[in-house]
């Protein structure tokens, strides 16, 4: 039975509340919360994206598209039109749902991997528009001046702050996901990745579950990318280009697309490889996540959160 | 509509390029009846089901079920409107459990709207009980109550095949239509899968039987149809297909099927 237990979890938030307050008092490592603040914004994606992988059984390399959709959306329509920023998630969100649909349904209604390449194609065009279209999306250079987010009185300004309302928002995704999985829908969507054929059979309309999932991974990331957009106040293309797609591949595979907290770990090592531990590389970069794909997928093709089971199942059998 | 027959097929004709799988099918389903589909290997009977049940679209021909047609529509609107299905080579959800496999088998009798279940709604949650009772209640019906833990894929191959009836049931189908449930399966399996599908009749659900071990055809069938190469050769009673030279040609070139 799918049970996700509870104690992980527990561990899990205690860190996340913790956090903070222990890298303020470690030499060094004090300006860890800022990266966490972008390891959070990296998991609300990579939550969606255990769902697709995990899940439906589809491989996308053009979330940075939703991503970017949901930045520009909130730069846009916050710089240019006054609307509020909060107001801006849902639109964003919404927006990417829209565009998943129109996107994934042709390719999600046919069998195999047509929505990877679709979603290639599609993510480089979504990023030639964003440097292209300079009136709306200010081309290459990027946009400044996008607000921050305010709660009544309170301005969500520091990186604390932040922090603990990134994290909040992963939380909420994160339970919610949990819930989806135990629930019929995760029962349906575990049906489909063992037997299509049966799936149907039990009346479940199969195209139209990936179709959901896709899009709601896409809202996801869209929401990611306005939280982004709202804490660096300024955006640019290059965030949300092809290389952002395929780190977000590089999170799931090292993390593990079969388990939702893979999705988790993948995601805050690869934000501190890439904010922090690989910064000195610079071009060799990704040279580095090359050979972390290829280590994975041949050592560990379970991922990291497949790690533990492996231990433990060597630790019992006798050598 | 309710007093003609519940599944009617009409010249029905399937071809895979140069190959013609079925020519030419008419074909009868009562209500209330099994109806056995027999026929040597390659006659066309798991083709049959995968037309019936919307795997595949036929070439040619109307299928119509309590009075409505369905060809062309989806495997998941055909079983939505109550024709379910077992598959020869068993086609269980393996790495869920016993109980998980039923379950999803309710599929269509549940309200799984993605938001109520991400915010496990109490509703949601009140259902979810309910469905594991709902669960139990057919494993027990079929037998396997004490396995419902299990991993489906740790059942050996006889219990297999009745978990995939039990799904099955668990869609509440008219038509029930079963691909070999006793290919595999020793001669105890054998008469449990033979009772259990004449309880399944008793239940009032039709079931449409693909089989090839003669003494269960010939002891649970109302109405027999043969199939060779894709054509009908024979039709009628038991006892009549029992008795009839081109179905002991088409087996066995000799007296007996049995
Ligand atoms: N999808 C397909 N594409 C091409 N040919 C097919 C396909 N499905 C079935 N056939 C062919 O159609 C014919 C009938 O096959 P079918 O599986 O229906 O036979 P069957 O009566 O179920 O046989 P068995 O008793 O061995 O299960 C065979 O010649 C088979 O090779
Ligand atoms: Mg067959």
């Amino acid at each position: 039975m799918l049970q996700i237990r509870k104690a992980p979890i527990a561990a899990g938030m205690l860190f996340i509340l913790i956090f903070p307050w222990a890298a303020d008092r470690i030499p060094g490592i004090d300006h860890y919360p800022d990266v966490m603040i972008f390891a959070g914004i990296y998991c609300l994606i990579t939550i969606g994206l255990s769902l697709l992988m995990g899940y439906a059984g589809q491989i996308s390399l053009g979330h940075a598209a939703f991503y970017g959709i949901g930045a520009y959306v909130s730069g846009i329509l916050t710089t240019r039109y006054g609307f509020d920023p909060w107001l801006c998630m849902p639109i964003g969100a919404l927006a990417a749902a829209a565009v998943a649909v129109a996107v994934g349904a042709p390719s999600l209604r046919l069998r195999g991997h047509y929505l990877a390449m679709a979603t290639l194609a599609f993510g480089v065009i979504v990023n030639i528009f964003f440097r292209e279209q300079r009136q709306w999306t200010g081309g290459p250079d990027g946009m400044t001046g996008i607000p921050g987010l305010s709660l009544f009185s309170f301005e969500f300004d520091s990186i604390l702050s932040y922090y603990y309302l990134v994290w909040g928002i992963v939380a909420a995704a994160f339970f919610f996901t949990i819930a989806l999985i135990q629930s019929p829908v995760g029962r349906a969507l575990r049906a489909i990745h063992t037997s299509e054929p049966a799936a149907a059979a039990m009346g479940i309309p199969i195209a139209r579950y990936k179709i959901f999932v896709f899009a709601f991974s896409a809202m996801l990331a869209s929401l990611a990318g306005s939280l982004y957009a709202h804490y660096m106040n300024f955006i640019n293309p290059g965030t949300f280009d092809l290389f952002f797609s395929i780190k977000l591949v590089i999170m799931m595979a090292l993390g593990g697309m079969h388990s939702i907290w893979g999705a988790l770990v993948g995601a805050v090592l690869v934000a501190f490889l890439s904010l922090e531990w690989l910064h000195f590389f610079e071009q060799f970069e990704i040279l580095i996540y090359g050979a972390i794909l290829l280590l994975v997928t041949i050592f560990l093709p379970e991922g990291l959160a497949g790690l533990p089971a492996k231990l433990l199942e060597r630790a019992r059998r006798p050598s | 509509m309710t007093n003609g027959p519940l599944l009617v097929i009409e010249d029905l004709v399937m071809s895979f390029g140069g190959l013609t799988a079925l020519m030419n099918i008419q074909l009868r389903v009562a209500r209330g009846t099994i109806k056995a589909v027999i026929g040597p290997n390659g006659a066309g009977k798991t083709t049959l089901f995968n037309i019936i049940t919307g795997v595949l679209s036929p070439t040619e021909g109307h299928i119509h079920f309590t009075g409505r047609a369905i060809s062309g529509l989806k495997a998941h609107q055909i079983a939505a409107l109550g024709i379910s299905r077992t598959f020869q080579t068993v086609e269980l959800f393996t790495n869920m459990t016993v109980l998980e496999n039923v379950m999803v088998g309710r599929h269509l009798r549940i309200n799984s709207s993605f938001f109520g279940c991400g915010l496990a709604l109490p509703h949601i949650r009140r259902q979810e009980r309910r469905l594991r009772a709902q669960a139990m209640e057919i494993l027990d019906f079929i037998g396997l109550a004490d396995k419902s833990r299990l991993l489906a894929e740790n059942l050996p191959l006889g219990e297999r095949k009745i978990l995939e009836i039990g799904r099955a049931l668990a869609t509440d189908p008219l038509l029930l239509c079963l691909d070999e449930p006793a290919a595999g399966l020793n001669e105890t399996e054998t008469e449990a899968a033979a009772r259990l599908i004449q309880a399944i009749k008793e239940q009032g659900i039709t079931v449409l039987l693909v089989e090839h071990d003669m003494k269960v055809i010939m002891n649970i069938s109302d109405e027999i149809t043969v199939l060779n190469y894709g054509e009908k050769i024979a039709e009628g009673t038991p006892v009549h297909i029992q008795n009839h030279p081109q179905v002991i040609e088409a087996y066995l070139g000799d007296g007996t099927i049995i």
